[in-house]
C-alpha cells in the first residue's frame, strides 16, 4: 500500500490521482475527454465553472461564482452547506492565464494564505490531461490542512482517533 | 519526490513493525514520558530506549525535546492513518469534480457538433 499516492481502481472513467508530492506539494492529476479548448472553457466561464467545481454529492451548493480570468483579476466563490452556520467564501487572484493551456491562482482566504494553485492542461489525441498543483507556503501549513480534515474547504468529520496507534494499542501493547 | 514520500511511508511501518516501538506509542498517547520512564517501563537499558525512540522519532511519530538533563518524548506529527484518510478523501471530492467536469465538457462538444464551433463562440 502506498498511503501518500492514492488512485481509483481500474474502471472505464479516467483514474484521478493525488499525490503528495513532497512537504510542501499536492498533485493532482485527471484525464478529460475533450479537446483542451473546451476544457479550459469550462474552468474559466462562471456559468460553466459553477456546474462542476462543487460536486452534487458533497451536500453544498454554490450561492455565487465570480471568476475575473486574466492576470491580476480576482475570483470569488461562495458556498453554502447546511453543516455551516454561515456561507463560506473563497478567494484570491489570478497570477497566469495562459489560454488552454495554464492558470494560476493565489488562495486568499485562509489564515497563513499563500497557497497557489496551478492547473495545466496538456492536449493528446482530442484528450485533456489536467494537472492541478498546490504550492503550500510551509509544510506546516500543508500538515495543518490535514490535520484540521479540510479538503478544500470541504468540512469532514475529522476522524480525530488515530485508528492505528488504538488497534496496536488494544492488540499489541506490552502485557 | 515520490521517493520522498515512500521513504517516509517506508520509515513508519519499519518503525511500526516492532512490539516495543509500538507499546511505547501507546504510552505516549496516554502521556508524554522521558527516556528514563519508558526504559524503567519496558524492563530495558537506558541505550535499548533511546535507539528506539531514536527509529520512532525518524518516521515522524515521536518528537522530543532535551530539558536540562532529562528528554522527554511525546506523540509526534506523523499520524499515518490521518494523512492516508485526508488523501483518499481530498480524492474523491477531485474524482466527484471531475465527473461533474465530464458532463459539462461532454454537453459543450455535443453543443459545439449541433451548432457548428463558429456560432457557438
Amino acid at each position: 500500500m502506498d498511503a501518500t499516492r492514492v488512485s481509483e481502481p481500474t474502471s472505464m472513467k479516467n483514474r484521478t490521482t493525488v499525490e503528495r508530492t513532497s512537504e510542501r506539494e499536492l498533485v493532482v492529476t485527471r484525464t478529460v475527454n475533450g479537446p483542451a479548448r473546451i476544457v479550459f472553457e469550462a474552468w474559466t466561464k462562471p456559468e460553466l465553472f459553477k456546474q462542476w467545481w462543487v460536486p452534487k454529492s458533497a451536500g453544498m451548493s454554490m450561492l455565487s461564482c465570480e471568476l475575473d480570468v486574466r492576470v491580476g483579476g480576482t475570483y470569488r466563490l461562495v458556498f453554502s452547506h447546511p453543516a455551516f452556520p454561515e456561507p463560506m467564501a473563497f478567494f484570491g487572484k489570478y497570477l497566469e492565464v495562459t489560454p488552454h493551456s495554464r492558470l494560476v491562482w493565489t488562495n486568499d482566504e485562509g489564515d497563513d494564505g499563500g497557497t497557489v494553485t496551478t492547473v495545466t492542461f496538456e492536449e493528446k489525441a482530442g484528450k485533456t490531461l489536467l494537472v492541478v498543483h498546490d504550492l503550500y507556503p510551509s509544510k506546516d501549513a500543508l500538515d495543518g490542512a490535514i490535520a484540521s480534515g479540510s479538503t478544500s474547504g470541504m468540512p469532514e468529520q475529522l476522524e480525530q482517533l488515530d485508528e492505528l496507534l488504538v488497534t496496536l494499542g488494544t492488540s499489541a501493547g506490552p502485557s | 519526490m515520490v521517493q520522498y514520500s515512500r521513504a517516509r511511508l517506508d520509515a513508519s511501518f519499519a518503525a511500526l513493525s516492532d512490539a516495543t516501538r509500538r507499546g511505547v506509542l501507546e504510552q505516549l498517547g496516554r502521556s508524554d514520558a522521558s527516556i528514563t520512564e519508558l526504559a524503567e517501563k519496558f524492563h530495558m537499558t537506558l541505550t535499548g530506549m533511546k535507539k528506539h525512540v531514536g527509529v520512532l522519532e525518524q518516521a515522524g511519530l515521536v518528537a522530543t525535546a532535551k530539558v536540562g538533563r532529562v528528554r522527554t518524548c511525546r506523540l509526534g506529527p506523523r499520524r499515518l492513518e490521518d494523512e492516508t484518510a485526508w488523501l483518499e478523501r481530498y480524492r474523491l471530492l477531485w474524482d466527484a469534480r471531475f465527473n461533474e467536469l465530464d458532463r459539462v465538457v461532454e454537453e459543450l462538444k455535443r453543443k459545439e457538433k449541433v451548432h457548428g464551433r463558429n456560432k457557438s463562440e
